[in-house]
């Protein structure tokens, strides 16, 4: 972000230009604030750490980690712009991926395995979202009763980890296109179509437009005639699918479903898409901060094990950033409701 | 009649009941309590024993949900106050001193103070979401306990420790007197002061309650170190069963069952007026399922699943159109008495 005082951005108020500037991009600044702490984090790497920190091959390993994290992320962000949230993701993740690889290991083909994963995913969101909307219960609570609902639900498909042998699940994670040392996998694919899908409509289509509406004042966009039951009961839908899609992405990687996989991703990828620059406020915010969000929590992850260091200072840490950034959204957030 | 069906306990305390029938007759060991040496044992006393964090932890949350807050670090200050009680008993070289344990404990419950000093601080002085502000010490809390523990399990051998949890004081386990403790102490500042209702008023309607020169930030901060403190508490008790520092298991998903208690005790999540009656009940309905799921033989891994449907039953019975459905219902049924207004309390 480049802090270049151009002329047009005085005001006819007396205050100082850079203020003018960042009361226009209060919506933007929180992202690219992300961009420049993931630029920061990693320059920092590169001349602290010894050894080779921008290779190509980590720069990939990093899509490649946190591909089912990235999934999630975008539909939490859907879910966040409403100005709600979802707590059932990381469950809803351990729950389909269970529930996938014990189909799989059933005999059940892929073709069939893979949309039930997703229809599962789909179908909390669903109930979380009908509760929300025509039940009026808050959605921290809603998704709360998905999260017991799926946690529960992956242990009553199995208590034990089941391995995945299905040779379509794994290709996503063994394939490796490369070129010159960068290489992805189908996992990356799907995750960055996911992100390009998800920022597509977001931005282009009525629906999109209705979530950001929605985000920012809910009783305007009833009264503006907007969809609102439907879209709001939708993007806890696209969430819960978002929360199958990582529970395939999640089994591939590890090449397993595992009942206690995923207990408190829900924080990391909300942390992700607050990082992002989303307000948990609803109705600013962008797919692609949640992008950089996930790239950011992957760095630092890489940073610490790279460093060596426990694995523990990675919770302070995220939980450190978490702070640093809600405190500078509330500070944008008050600074352009009294320029309002 | 009618009185005793509107009043807002009696749902809580029904389904309380008609746990504790359907508990007698599927095994009717369940209400037979036996004398040992002056000590109670039985079920029933099992679930007042094992309630005790739970309700430290759900009282604690009900003060601070009054004030249109939630506090979702619990969990993770009961995990911190575990590892430095435990750290601190495990570095005296002398475990078994009751000086030593009453030090650990104080400073377990002085560091839980301070951590909730800085929730508060985040939500009323720097006006945070409460959801975002307690999110990032849960996040970084459980960091901050596996580092005192230094990444592992501590485990210690304290006689005085131990008994914090299966302890007796006379007839009942230690561990209830200490939450009937909190409870009563909790429910003496807020009802025989003025405590109670500035904190509902500030939940109600912060700005209405501002203006009446209620001062909003010293209540608010309040709730989140009562909050703190109690989780430390509970963290203290919790240690003291399983006489370790587990950073990763310690307190996990209490906060969810704690915010579980308060709504099916009828305090509603938007704040404003609170019920202790009705979140202690709630903490009983919770401790006596999981013993009840416990009892049918599920793993209690899966245990969520009946939590689920708790949760989805209580959410839907205390929505707005379920309960216009049943009023119009009710109306119908006596049309000619006078229906009063309708100044139910607001779901």
């Amino acid at each position: 972000m480049s802090t270049t005082t151009t002329p047009e951005v005085r005001t006819r108020r007396s205050a100082p230009s850079y203020q003018g500037f960042i009361a226009r991009h209060a919506a933007t600044t929180p992202t690219y604030a992300a961009v420049l702490i993931l630029l920061v984090l990693l320059a920092g790497a590169e001349t602290f750490l010894p050894g080779n920190f921008l290779s190509p091959g980590n720069l990939s390993a990093l899509l490649l980690d946190n591909a089912y994290l990235l999934v999630l992320a975008v539909g939490m962000t859907f879910v966040i712009l409403t100005a709600g949230i979802d707590l059932s993701v990381g469950s809803v993740m351990a729950f389909t991926g269970v529930l996938g690889a014990q189909l799989l290991a059933q005999g059940t083909p892929a073709v069939v395995a893979v949309p039930a994963m997703l229809l599962a995913g789909g179908a909390i969101g669903l109930l979380i979202g009908v509760l929300v909307q025509y039940f009026h219960v808050q959605p921290f609570i809603a998704s709360l009763g998905g999260l017991f609902l799926a946690r529960g639900l992956a242990f009553v498909v199995s208590l034990q980890s089941i391995k995945v042998e299905e040779p379509t699940v794994l290709w996503l994670q063994q394939t490796r296109i490369r070129l010159d040392g960068w290489y992805i996998t189908p996992t990356g694919i799907i995750a960055l179509l996911a992100v390009a899908f998800a920022a597509l409509v977001l931005h282009l289509t009525r629906f999109g437009r209705t979530v950001y509406a929605i985000g920012g004042n809910e009783g305007s966009a009833r009264l503006m005639g907007l969809a609102v039951a439907r879209t709001k009961v939708t993007a806890y839908v696209i969430s819960g699918l978002c929360g199958g899609l990582a529970g395939l992405l999640l089994t591939a990687y590890s090449g397993a479903g595992y009942p206690r996989n995923g207990i408190g991703t829900e924080l990391d990828a909300i942390a992700a898409v607050v990082i992002g620059g989303t307000l948990l406020t609803g109705g600013r915010g962008y797919v692609l901060g949640s992008l950089v969000g996930v790239l950011v929590f992957g760095t630092i992850k890489t940073i610490i094990s790279f460093m060596g260091a426990e694995q523990s200072w990675m919770q302070i840490i995220i939980g450190g950033l978490l702070l640093l950034f809600i405190v500078v959204q509330r500070a944008i957030v008050a600074r352009s409701e009294r320029q309002r | 009649m009618t009185g005793i069906l509107r009043h807002r306990l009696f749902w809580p305390s029904a389904a309380l009941v008609l746990l504790i029938v359907v508990n007698s007759v599927a095994r009717p060991k369940f209400l037979t309590t036996t004398m040992r040496d002056g000590q109670l044992y039985g079920a029933l006393v099992d679930v007042l024993r094992g309630s005790a964090p739970l309700m430290l932890v759900a009282l604690g949350m009900t003060i601070v949900i009054a004030t249109r807050g939630i506090d979702l670090s619990v969990g993770a200050i009961m995990a911190v106050s575990g590892a430095v009680a435990l750290t601190i008993i495990d570095g005296s070289g002398d475990p078994e001193n009751v000086g030593t344990v009453l030090v650990a404990v104080l400073v377990a419950v002085l560091v839980a103070l301070v951590l909730g000093v800085w929730n508060g601080f985040l939500v009323s002085v720097l006006g945070i979401q409460p959801i975002i502000a307690t999110l990032v010490l849960m996040l970084a809390g459980r960091g901050v306990a596996l580092l005192i523990t230094g990444g592992f399990i501590t485990t210690v051998n304290s006689a005085p420790f131990a008994y914090i949890a299966s302890g007796y004081l006379t007839l009942l386990p230690f561990a209830f007197f200490v939450s009937v403790a909190a409870i009563v102490a909790i429910a003496l500042v807020e009802r025989r002061t003025a405590l109670g209702v500035l904190t509902e008023a500030v939940g109600v309607n912060p700005e209405a309650s501002r203006l009446a020169g209620v001062r909003r930030r010293g209540i608010v901060w309040g709730a989140y170190v009562v909050s703190g403190v109690l989780a430390g508490l509970a963290g203290v008790i919790y240690a003291s069963n399983i006489k370790a520092a587990d950073a990763n298991a310690a307190g996990l998903f209490i906060e969810l069952y704690a915010i579980l208690a308060v709504v099916l005790g009828g305090t509603s999540l938007n704040g404003g007026k609170f019920s202790i009656a009705g979140t202690v009940i709630g903490v009983l309905i919770i401790q006596t399922l999981e013993s009840t799921i416990l009892f049918l033989g599920v793993p209690s891994a899966e245990s969520p699943v009946f939590f689920a449907f708790v949760v989805v039953a209580v959410v839907v019975i205390q929505s707005p159109r379920v309960r216009g459905a049943l009023r119009s219902l009710t109306a119908s049924r006596r049309r000619d008495v006078a229906e009063p207004t309708t100044a139910e309390v607001a779901p």
